[in-house]
C-alpha cells in the first residue's frame, strides 16, 4: 500500500469525521434542549447541500455567499418545523420526537426526490480553493484542507457560544432545568426554537462544505444519519467536546479501513459501536442514563 | 387467576367474527396474492407491535430480521430446494438467533438510545446483504420457487397460498394475544410501566427484555419468510430502514399495543401503496405526511381511538 494512498483515505476520514462532529453536536444540542433525538438531521444535513447547489444555479449565489445563507435558510425552516409540529409533543414520551421527526424525514426526503430525483448533482469547487500542495507524502486538494479548517471553526465557535457566552448559559440554564429558568424570565419556548434552529443549521453547513466532495443528491443524508447515531451511542451525547473527539476518531478509523479493509469500511463504525455496549454501556464520555 | 381467554368481551367477540368472515371472503372478491401482502405485512407489524406495545421498547430496526429471514428462506427454498415448511422454519430460526444476538447488544441502553441501537445494527445487516455473495446483492434474490404446503397443495395456486398465509397469521396472532395475556406479558407490561420497580419486585427486567426481543424477532422472521417464499423475491428493501420505518408506521396507525391495530394498520398502509404506486405521486412524502398527522391528531391509531369511541360510548349507557 503506497502512502499516499494511506494518507488520501485518512484524509478523507478526516473530513467525513468533522461532517460527523458537526452532526452530533446539532443532535446533542436539541436533544438536550428538547429532548428531541432528530432523526431527520441527515434531511437538513441534504437541504443545505441542495440550496447552496439552487443558489449557485438559479441565482449564480457562490460558495462563500451559501455557505453562510443557506444554514441560514436551513435553520429557518428547521425553526418553522419546531413552531408548528415539535412543540406539540414535549409533553410525551421522547419516544414521539424521534418518530415525528422520522415522519419529517420520510416527507422531506420523498418530496425532494419527487421534484429532483435521486441522480447525484455536481457542484464545482470555489476557484478560489481549486488546486491543491504537495506536502511531499501526499497531495492536499486545498478545498479538502478548507473543510477540515471550517468544520473545527464552526464546532470550537459552537462549543465556544454554549460555555463562555451569556446566550449559551442561558441555553445550558434551560437544558439543565427549563422549569426553573423560565420562572427567572427566560422566554424558553422561544430558545427551543432557537435551538432547534441552530442545531439543524449546523447540518446545514455541513451540507454545503460537503457539496463540492460529494454529488449533491436527495440521499445523500439518509444513510449518513445512522452513523451518527452510532457515534453518539458510542461517545454519549453529554459532552460536547466529547462528541468532538469520537466524531473526528472514527471519522479517521473508517478511513484506515477503507485501506486495510475496504470491504468493512462502512461497517466499522457499528462495529466500534457494539463493543463499547459490551465493555461500557454508558458510551465512553457518557454518564449511566 | 382467570383464564386470559374468557377475557373476550362480546364486542371482541363480534369484531373478531366479522374479521374471520373478512378474511375467508376477501379472496374471491379482492386479489388473493395483494391480500396475502397484506397478511405478511400484518404477521410483521404485529410482532413487532409485541415488543414495542408489551414492551415499551422502540426497535427502529425491525427489517433486519424481515430481510434476513427472507434471504435465508429464498435461499433454502431456491438453492437447497427444500419443502416449504423447512424454509419458514430456517428463516425463523435465523431470526430469532440474530434477533438474539442484537437483543442482547440493545438492551443494554435504553428509550431513544435503544431505538438508535437497533437501527445501527439492522444497518449493519444492510450493508452485509449488500455485499455477501449469496444474497444477489442490488439484484436481491428472484424467482424463488414456492414448492407445496404439507408436500400436497402447490403453493403456486393464489387461494392455495392466501390461505396457508392466513393459517399462519391466525396461529401466530394467538400466539401473541396468548404470550401478553401470560404472566409472562404482564411482567413485561410491569416493565415497560416502570423498570425499577418490577426490578425491586425480583424480576430480572433485561432477562424478560431479551426474551420478548427474540420472540418478536421470530415472529418477524416468519412473515419474512413467508414474503419471500410468496412474491418469489428477497430483496435489498426488504432489510433497509425505510422498512422498519414503515412497520412503525403501520403499527402506530393502525393502534399501539392493541392486538388488531396492526392489522388494520398494515391493510391501510399496503393499500395505500398499491394505489400511489401507478399514481405518480411521492409515495415516500405521502407516508411521511400521514405519519406526522397521526403522531400529532390521533396517537392511538385507528383501531385505539374506535374503542375509545366504544368505551365512551358504554360509559353514557351506564350512567
Amino acid at each position: 500500500m503506497s502512502t499516499q494512498a494511506l494518507f488520501g483515505q485518512l484524509l478523507v476520514g478526516l473530513i467525513n469525521g468533522s461532517f460527523y462532529a458537526m452532526m452530533s453536536l446539532g443532535l446533542a444540542i436539541i436533544f438536550g434542549l428538547l429532548g428531541v433525538t432528530n432523526i431527520a438531521q441527515g434531511a437538513f444535513y441534504m437541504m443545505g447541500a441542495v440550496f447552496s447547489w439552487l443558489m449557485l444555479r438559479e441565482l449564480g449565489i457562490g460558495y462563500f455567499y451559501a455557505l453562510l445563507l443557506s444554514p441560514i435558510l436551513v435553520g429557518l425552516i428547521g425553526a418553522a418545523v419546531e413552531k408548528t409540529l415539535l412543540s406539540r409533543i414535549y409533553k410525551l414520551d421522547h419516544m414521539y420526537g424521534l418518530l415525528l421527526t422520522f415522519g419529517v424525514l420520510m416527507f422531506t426526503q420523498g418530496m425532494f426526490i419527487y421534484w429532483m430525483q435521486t441522480a447525484g448533482r455536481p457542484y464545482p469547487v470555489p476557484p478560489e480553493l481549486a488546486g491543491g500542495f504537495n506536502l511531499g507524502f501526499m497531495y492536499l486538494p486545498k478545498y479538502r484542507a478548507w473543510v477540515v479548517l471550517a468544520s473545527l471553526v464552526i464546532c470550537f465557535a459552537t462549543w465556544f457560544a454554549i460555555e463562555k457566552t451569556a446566550l449559551g448559559r442561558t441555553l445550558r440554564a434551560a437544558t439543565e432545568n427549563p422549569a426553573l429558568t423560565r420562572a427567572f424570565g427566560v422566554n424558553v419556548p422561544a430558545l427551543m426554537t432557537i435551538g432547534f434552529g441552530v442545531g439543524v443549521a449546523l447540518a446545514g453547513a455541513a451540507g454545503v462544505l460537503a457539496a463540492p466532495i460529494y454529488t449533491v443528491s436527495p440521499l445523500m443524508g439518509a444513510d449518513l444519519i445512522i452513523v451518527v447515531f452510532a457515534i453518539i451511542v458510542i461517545g454519549g451525547m453529554g459532552s460536547i467536546l466529547g462528541s468532538i473527539v469520537t466524531s473526528v476518531g472514527l471519522g479517521l478509523l473508517e478511513g484506515l479501513a477503507k485501506v486495510v479493509y475496504p470491504q468493512g469500511s462502512n461497517m466499522v463504525v457499528f462495529v466500534v459501536m457494539i463493543a463499547v455496549l459490551l465493555v461500557k454501556p454508558a458510551g465512553l464520555f457518557g454518564r449511566e442514563r | 387467576m382467570k383464564d386470559a381467554r374468557a377475557s373476550f368481551d362480546p364486542v371482541t367477540l363480534a369484531a373478531i367474527a366479522a374479521a374471520a368472515v373478512l378474511l375467508v371472503g376477501a379472496p374471491f372478491v379482492f386479489y388473493p396474492l395483494f391480500l396475502t401482502k397484506v397478511l405478511c405485512y400484518a404477521l410483521f407489524a404485529c410482532a413487532f407491535n409485541l415488543l414495542l406495545g408489551s414492551c415499551g421498547l422502540l426497535s427502529f430496526g425491525h427489517a433486519a430480521y424481515f430481510g434476513t429471514a427472507a434471504y435465508v428462506a429464498g435461499h433454502a427454498a431456491k438453492v437447497w430446494g427444500l419443502p416449504f415448511e423447512a424454509c419458514l422454519a430456517l428463516g425463523v430460526m435465523a431470526s430469532a438467533a440474530l434477533g438474539a444476538v442484537f437483543g442482547y447488544i440493545s438492551i443494554r441502553r435504553q428509550g431513544i438510545y435503544f431505538a438508535m441501537i437497533t437501527l445501527a445494527l439492522a444497518q449493519m445487516i444492510y450493508f452485509l446483504a449488500l455485499q455477501l455473495p449469496f444474497t444477489g446483492a442490488e439484484d436481491g434474490l428472484t424467482a424463488i420457487p414456492r414448492g407445496k404446503v404439507l408436500g400436497l397443495f402447490s403453493l403456486d395456486d393464489p387461494l392455495v397460498l392466501y390461505f396457508t398465509t392466513l393459517c399462519l397469521f391466525v396461529g401466530a396472532l394467538m400466539l401473541i394475544h396468548r404470550i401478553t395475556h401470560s404472566t409472562f406479558g404482564q411482567i413485561l407490561r410491569a416493565i415497560r410501566d416502570n423498570e425499577p420497580r418490577a426490578i425491586s419486585l425480583g424480576f430480572e427486567a433485561n432477562r424478560f427484555k431479551l426474551q420478548a426481543f427474540v420472540l418478536s424477532a421470530a415472529l418477524v422472521g416468519l412473515a419474512g419468510a413467508n414474503k419471500a417464499i410468496a412474491f418469489k423475491l428477497a430483496t435489498l428493501t426488504d432489510v433497509h430502514w425505510s422498512t422498519s420505518g414503515s412497520v412503525i408506521l403501520m403499527t402506530l396507525l393502525g393502534g399501539l399495543g392493541t392486538l388488531l391495530g396492526p392489522f388494520v394498520g398494515a391493510l391501510v398502509v399496503v393499500t395505500l401503496e398499491n394505489y400511489l404506486a401507478d399514481s405518480g405521486l411521492p409515495i415516500q412524502a405521502v407516508i411521511g405526511g400521514i405519519f406526522i398527522l397521526c403522531i400529532l391528531l390521533f396517537r392511538r391509531g385507528i383501531v385505539g381511538e374506535a374503542q375509545g369511541w366504544v368505551e365512551t360510548l358504554r360509559r353514557r349507557r351506564a350512567g
